[in-house]
């Protein structure tokens, strides 16, 4: 019933539209028209050309004033992290630069040259000239662009072993994920899926014979000693997941069948990364909100939302089924002390696994 | 060549045929009508599509409230009317696989391609009439198929348009790798099956039955973009048959190709020595081709209805010739700027950045040309016309973010978050959609015999202009803040609490962008039976099909087929009292054609 209600409304507004427009058509002065824009018709859509430019102007102004501040561009919290946020601001420069300019033109002409009864446009077929300045400009700046890229690239992605990082595997399931640390050699044991023995609690399939993996441990919380090197070695166990670390500037797939890497070195403590200014603003923004939200809830008679505090975070960050929207780990980065002394807490696998 | 369309068109072609409803209407072998078909088919996939993106923005801006319109619409994946967190995945996958393949290239290049190559070039008809009417019929299969898999029991195919396994592969993985993936891969093949034989058959055609005069550099620049479009399309679609072949392999009969290695639900499966990282490749193969398969189309008609509405030649016609060739060379050696962060070798990632950056340069190009082809004329603001400056405008907006994902060091913070969605959407989902929208507009008259209603689609663009630039442009900012796309809610990560304001504007625009596509629908529809009677060349316009008689008839031209004596740009040329020239007129004494 509510459908057939429903659908007579939408037919009367429909009818009401086309007479709307029916009478607009009437109103307009000529009936010599056959739906083909007029001289008024050009004259207001040229006016509409001028508004929708400042239009764009505009949402662009505000998106910048309201969410400019939301972005990572800058407080990296890794070593590489300031490099990629350096070519990130240059390029959104250039992008900036480019779209106020063209789109400008673009609506200005389209404003200046609306068409008039008896105008003649200008026959102006070809200009060699003018091809080649708008080939070789976007030349140059690509070309700068691309070297500059490809040096950031070319660092994060080669991976000092002379550095002597930290070796860390990160291990996705769905949906959740640990990691695992080498312990004192600082070699991975030797793992397969194909050794996963959940009885005896060797959940991410270790070797049990290899030597090395005898100190190795594993957690589901990921401890960093900031300003040490650390190399993540990444596995998955089912699906495709991605090791997503928005504030280090971090992310690598998870690829079941074979390892992948990434490494960087945290430069700032979650502490330090607390305290500074940029995310002392975010984390009053964001208690805010939650303050609003929670007074709704207890309204409600729901359970009020938590402060928020913030942590470095992993995110999954390639759909991997259901729970894909609650994929995360949280990351500490501490002092090499309180690290030694959170390490030394936790279990090797020899003493992890249930004997039968 | 000329000569061979002649006499085949009139023994066959003339009125001596008994037409039937059904070999009029429904199984055609007329260009016209096909291209009608494709129009109409693909408009109906697109309401689809477009209500799926409604529904997960609603979900989206007001995460896990119950919500009437969710119970009405998703039945059991909407308990008590908070949606499911499967089905969000499978709205996002079909909406993505919908836009993309059958209403942005079936229903883009379908219509456009049918429709202008035989009027344009001066053909009687397609090459082959059959393959052209096997092609829209294996296109409808692959939609009824597509559509009737979100009715199944487990769920719809919900592991994202790219579909990489293993979640694809292993149902065990997620309900909608069962019976929906299957009826996903089969539409797919029979979809590819269905471009196929329609690239084949636009690639013959322009190469054999251009009218006489007719030669490569007279062109319409909209036959340049079908005919390369449908040659990217012959390279890179059968990589992605494969693909789904290999897919199916792996998925029914026990083989390895992508899988290695998986531990699920407490046990090993058998699968050794495949590699996901394949799939990818074989799917970015096509699937970044593909986006330039969606684009190019748009940008031919972009080029013609700017030029017609500015009464002004296309400026720099070779070199738009030129950079449609360098983007579909180029768009066949960047698929790899998908994958940067894939774990393949970094190295490759260095020559896909460099790759894909190149191709700033022809993009660049040809928006220079479309703006100076503006420059000092005499814009004919038809809603046409409107749609085309869109699309310039989006394509730049959009296009520029592109030089930060082409980029391999940036791409790393920006994969997979919401910045990649709004570049995406800007440059080739809404400018290709303002690129279809064009094409309907200038070539109703064409299509239908009527008019369409310019004050509805007055209306139409501003408010979707509008609504895409509210909606995808704050899109960017939440997608810098590190907002991974594909979640079903944020609400999990008091880190986004300060985005969740965002969403809900973002949500208001869609919504109201998409109530406004209904008065697009009534319009098409309404103007079909209500427009006014279209003269023969509403837009005095150079071009062939605008001298063919208004009722549509088979073989096109009643008479011979008219004979091309210039470019198809002659607008406003000195030395003429109109200010276009057709094709077919003959050069007056003395008159110079253009060393275009």
């Amino acid at each position: 019933m509510t459908a057939l209600l429903t659908i007579i409304v939408l037919v009367f507004i429909s009818i009401a539209i086309w007479q709307m427009v029916k009478i607009f058509d009437l109103a307009q002065a000529k009936v010599e028209n056959s739906d083909v824009a007029t001289d008024k018709d050009n004259t207001i859509n040229g006016y509409l050309m001028m508004g929708f430019l400042a239009f764009i102007y505009i949402i662009t102004i505000v998106s910048m004033v309201k969410w400019g501040d939301l972005p990572l561009l800058s407080n990296a919290a890794s070593a590489h992290g300031s490099d990629v946020d350096n070519l990130m601001i240059m390029s959104l420069v250039v992008i900036f630069f480019t779209q106020t300019i063209t789109q400008f033109l673009l609506h200005y002409y389209a404003f200046k040259y609306k068409g008039e009864k008896g105008k003649k446009a200008l026959f102006f077929a070809d200009n060699n000239k003018l091809e080649f300045i708008w080939t070789i400009i976007p030349v140059i700046v690509l070309a700068g662009l691309i070297i500059y890229g490809l040096n950031t690239w070319i660092t994060i992605m080669g991976v000092d072993e002379n550095d002597d990082p930290l070796v860390v595997e990160l291990y996705a399931q769905q949906f959740n994920w640990k990691a695992r640390y080498a312990g004192a050699d600082n070699t991975l044991g030797k793992a397969n899926v194909r050794l996963i023995d959940i009885d005896r609690a060797n959940i991410l399939g270790l070797d049990e014979a290899d030597p090395n993996a005898q100190d190795d441990i594993i957690t589901t919380e990921l401890h960093l000693p900031v300003g040490k090197p650390v190399l993540f070695k990444m596995r998955s166990q089912d699906v495709l997941h991605s090791a997503y670390m928005p504030h280090f500037r971090a992310q690598m797939n998870c690829v079941p069948g074979m390892i992948t890497q990434f490494g960087f070195t945290p430069v700032k403590t979650t502490a330090e990364m607390r305290e500074t200014p940029q995310m002392q603003e975010k984390i009053k923004n964001i208690n805010n909100i939650r303050i609003t939200k929670s007074k709704d809830l207890v309204a409600n008679g729901e359970e009020a939302l938590e402060p928020y505090e913030f942590d470095y975070l992993l995110l999954c960050n390639k759909i991997c089924g259901k729970s894909h929207y609650n994929m995360q780990m949280k990351i500490v980065v501490e002092t090499q002390e309180e690290y030694n002394a959170w390490i030394k807490e936790q279990k090797e696998f020899k003493n992890s696994l249930i004997k039968q | 060549m000329s000569a061979h369309a002649d006499t085949h068109a009139h023994d066959d072609h003339g009125h001596h045929h008994k037409e039937t409803f059904v070999t009029k209407y429904i199984f055609s072998q007329d260009h016209k009508m096909i291209a009608k078909q494709y129009l109409i088919t693909g408009t109906i996939m697109g309401v689809i599509g477009i209500l799926m993106s409604l529904i997960f923005r609603i979900q989206l801006a007001w995460p896990e409230e119950p919500n009437v319109l969710f119970e009405a619409l998703l039945g059991k994946w909407a308990p008590d009317g908070v949606m499911d967190a499967d089905i969000y995945l499978a709205l996002v996958t079909i909406h993505g696989t919908i836009m993309v393949f059958f209403v942005l290239t079936a229903g883009l290049s379908g219509t456009f391609s049918n429709l202008l190559i035989p009027l344009q070039i001066g053909a009687r008809d397609m090459a082959s009439g059959f393959l052209n009417m096997v092609s829209y019929w294996l296109f409808f299969l692959s939609s009824v198929i597509m559509v009737i898999s979100l009715f199944v029991e487990a769920g719809p195919a919900a592991a994202g348009w790219t579909i990489y396994p293993p979640l694809s592969a292993l149902p065990m993985a997620q309900g909608g790798s069962g019976l929906g993936m299957t009826l996903w891969l089969v539409s797919m093949a029979i979809f590819i099956a269905s471009s196929l034989l329609g690239s084949l058959n636009y690639i013959v055609t322009v190469l054999n039955l251009r009218t006489k005069g007719m030669t490569m550099t007279r062109l319409p620049l909209t036959i340049w973009a079908f005919f390369v479009t449908a040659i990217i399309g012959v390279i890179s679609f059968p990589v992605l048959l494969s693909a789904a072949l290999l897919l199916i392999m792996d998925r029914s009969f026990g083989t390895s190709f992508f899988l290695s290695d998986i531990f699920i639900q407490g046990e090993v499966l058998h699968y050794q020595g495949g590699s996901p990282v394949l799939f990818e490749h074989l799917f970015w193969f096509l699937g970044h081709p593909e986006v330039y398969i969606i684009i190019l189309p748009a940008m031919g008609i972009v080029s013609e209805v700017l030029a017609a509405n500015s009464r002004k030649p296309i400026f720099g016609y070779r070199a738009m010739i030129a950079s449609i060739l360098a983007i579909a060379f180029l768009s066949t050696i960047v698929w790899g700027h998908h994958m940067f962060i894939s774990g393949m070798n970094p190295f490759l990632g260095s020559v896909f950045t460099f790759t894909t950056l190149l191709i700033a340069i022809p993009s660049a190009v040809k928006a220079f040309n479309w703006i100076t082809t503006i420059w000092k004329g005499n814009v004919q603001m038809n809603p046409a016309m409107l749609f085309s400056i869109g699309f310039v405008s989006t394509f730049i907006t959009g296009g520029l973010t592109g030089i930060i994902l082409g980029d391999s060091a940036l791409d790393i913070n920006v994969h997979d978050t919401y910045f990649v969605v709004a570049h995406f959407h800007l440059v080739m989902g809404i400018s290709a959609l303002y690129g279809m929208f064009a094409g309907i507009y200038h070539w109703y008259p064409k299509m239908f015999g009527k008019m369409i209603n310019k004050n509805l689609g007055y209306i139409h663009f501003w408010i979707t202009a509008i609504c895409a630039y509210g909606v995808f442009f704050p899109m960017h900012f939440i997608g810098m803040a590190g907002l991974p796309r594909r979640y079903y809610t944020n609400s999990n990560f008091p880190l986004f609490d300060d985005i969740t304001n965002v969403n809900v504007v973002i949500t208001i625009f869609a919504l109201v962008g998409g109530v406004f596509q209904l008065l697009y629908l009534y319009n098409f529809f309404g103007s079909i039976f209500f427009g006014k009677k279209a003269p023969k060349n509403p837009w005095r316009s150079t071009t062939l099909e605008w001298t063919t008689p208004v009722e549509h008839i088979h073989g096109n031209w009643p008479g011979a087929i008219p004979e091309v004596h210039r470019w198809a740009y002659d607008y406003s040329k000195p030395g003429h009292d109109v200010d276009f020239v057709p094709q077919d007129v003959p050069l007056k004494d003395g008159e110079e054609e253009l060393q275009h």
